[in-house]
């Protein structure tokens, strides 16, 4: 006899230690089944463009910093940039030089705390994440001395950076671009044949490369899908043609994939930093713009690939101080557009895997 | 794979549209509201334009008007294009384009939730951010969040 079963709606977060955040998911399940799931967003909303476009653009910078928390530099770099289009000012080169190196190490912190967060779903308590942080620490102490901040920079400014970099910065950096690639083999022999680990991953929670392209997915999480779109290519900006790298791809697009993308992801940035390092000029790190801008009016779109994804800022300006309108273009928010594809039909436990995969920041969704 | 330049794409769009419906503007295309479903689904089924990645949607308030600004890139041809469509502040309503590309799912609920236009066609049209009883729309240029 067959046993009579009831679908029931389990309410997971907004406070949960699986949701990276405030983020509520109102699961319907059957059995250990999702049949269905309804996300809720909003709970850490600050209203971040509308505050922006009430303030001047120079006090926008600290705002940018607070959307995507652990790359803030990437945020940063893209709104100063958004900003220096609309001006139409030139940036001095060692200070281009100097945000692709801030923003890669950026990428570098972040990938780890991702890759750090699959393991944890999986049930590795803390182990792979302590590991992970180890070396995300060193990058905090990197940016701790360039700026003495260790999460939210304030360090892009319009028309270069804050402060040139002090005497022992690219000594440390040297050490460790040297060591980090060693590490980075570590988590390999941890984690990458792992049988726990390929057996909560592999296959699960695939995303078809169709299905991402249509619902506008970026990112590592695009490219682990099999699409090599990646904005420093694709769009180069700043000075990022100037550097050989890869850009990594996976085929079967599911969790595993997902991990192994960030992984790849990690060695291409410090091959960048390297060549950045070896090409590092002498000279400003800023063009001296007044603290004070009014640029001509018009709009510009800018996009940058930011750790989580394709980062954009619609600025439009109305000739003020302030800027007309203010929008960011959140690869965070727009990634968990096919979220209920990935995750139903999945069990539970599989489901906080898949959305740990994606690689979320709350403060980037709400904004 | 070929990438075209704006004018290229200008050219082929004023070819088989009216001006009326949609014309070229300052490195955008302006479009007629109720063409806007026609024209983008052109747009994204030609193959020489193939613009199948919708990468952003927005809106912005000119006081007396809304302007919603789309985004569109081809991955095959690596070109893009921006479209903008006028929308009335007494009757802000819109074709919605989630038929073409879900990208747009969130993106026009957070536009509804923030700048309050309405999509029509859209599959689950609700507050994004904000919750149900919320009064006003915060990006709107007559609302001041006070600070």
């Amino acid at each position: 006899m067959a046993l009579k079963t009831e679908p029931f709606v389990l309410n997971i977060g907004p406070l949960h230690p699986s949701t990276h955040g405030v983020f509520r998911l109102l699961a319907t399940l059957d059995g250990e089944v999702v049949i269905d799931i309804e996300p809720i967003i909003g709970y850490l909303h600050r209203g971040i463009e509308k505050l922006a476009e009430e303030r001047e653009y120079q006090k926008d910078i600290p705002l940018c910093d607070r959307l995507d928390y652990v790359a803030a530099m990437s945020h940063s770099m893209a709104y100063v940039m958004a900003v220096e289009k609309l001006l139409g000012i030139s940036v001095p080169e060692r200070a281009e030089y100097i945000r692709v190196i801030m923003v890669e190490l950026q990428r570098i912190a972040s990938h780890l705390l991702a890759v750090g967060s699959i393991a944890n779903e999986i049930g590795t308590f803390f182990t792979p994440f302590m590991y992970m942080f180890r070396e995300r620490e060193r990058i905090l102490d990197l940016f701790d001395m360039v700026c003495g901040q260790r999460l939210l920079y304030n360090y892009m400014r319009f028309g270069g950076v804050s402060h040139d970099l002090p005497e022992e910065f690219i000594p440390a950096l040297a050490k460790f671009i040297n060591q980090m690639p060693g590490y980075i083999d570590e988590y390999d022999q941890l984690l990458a044949e792992n049988e726990i680990l390929l057996v909560r991953t592999k296959g699960i929670g695939v995303l078809p490369p169709e299905l991402a392209i249509n619902c506008s997915v970026s990112g590592p999480t695009l490219r682990a899908s099999g699409v090599a779109r990646d904005i420093r290519r694709c769009d180069p900006y700043s000075i990022y043609d100037r550097f050989e790298f890869d850009i990594p791809t996976r085929t079967a697009g599911d969790c595993y994939d997902r991990y192994r993308q960030r992984i790849e992801e990690m060695r291409q940035s410090l091959r960048i930093i390297r060549q950045a390092v070896e090409q590092l000029p002498q000279g400003k790190v800023n063009s001296q713009v007044p603290i004070r801008v009014r640029p001509p009016q018009g709009d510009v779109f800018v996009h940058v690939e930011a750790p989580r994804g394709e980062l954009g800022f619609y600025l439009v300006s109305d000739g003020s101080e302030k800027p007309y309108r203010f929008h960011i273009r959140a690869p965070s928010l727009i990634n968990l557009t096919p979220l209920r594809e990935m995750i139903i039909g999945w069990k539970l436990a599989d489901a906080i895997v898949i959305f740990g995969s994606i690689d979320i920041i709350m403060g980037e969704i709400d904004r | 794979m070929q990438a075209l330049s704006f004018d290229e794409i200008a050219g082929l769009i004023s070819a088989k549209y009216a001006p009326e419906m949609v014309a070229p503007s300052q490195g955008s295309l302006v479009v007629g509201g109720e063409h806007l479903l026609e024209v983008a689904s052109y747009l994204r089924g030609t193959p020489e334009l193939d613009f199948d990645y919708l990468i952003s949607v927005t809106a912005v308030d000119y006081r007396g008007h809304f302007e919603i600004v789309y985004h569109l890139t081809s991955l095959q041809h690596s070109h893009s294009l921006v479209l903008k469509v006028r929308c009335p502040q007494d009757k802000p309503v819109m074709p919605s384009v989630v038929s073409l590309w879900r990208g747009a799912d969130l993106q026009e609920r957070e536009v509804f939730d923030l700048m309050g236009v309405s999509f029509a066609g859209h599959p689950n049209l609700k507050r994004l951010f904000l919750w149900d009883g919320f009064k006003g729309y915060p990006l709107r240029k007559d609302y001041s969040s006070g600070t």
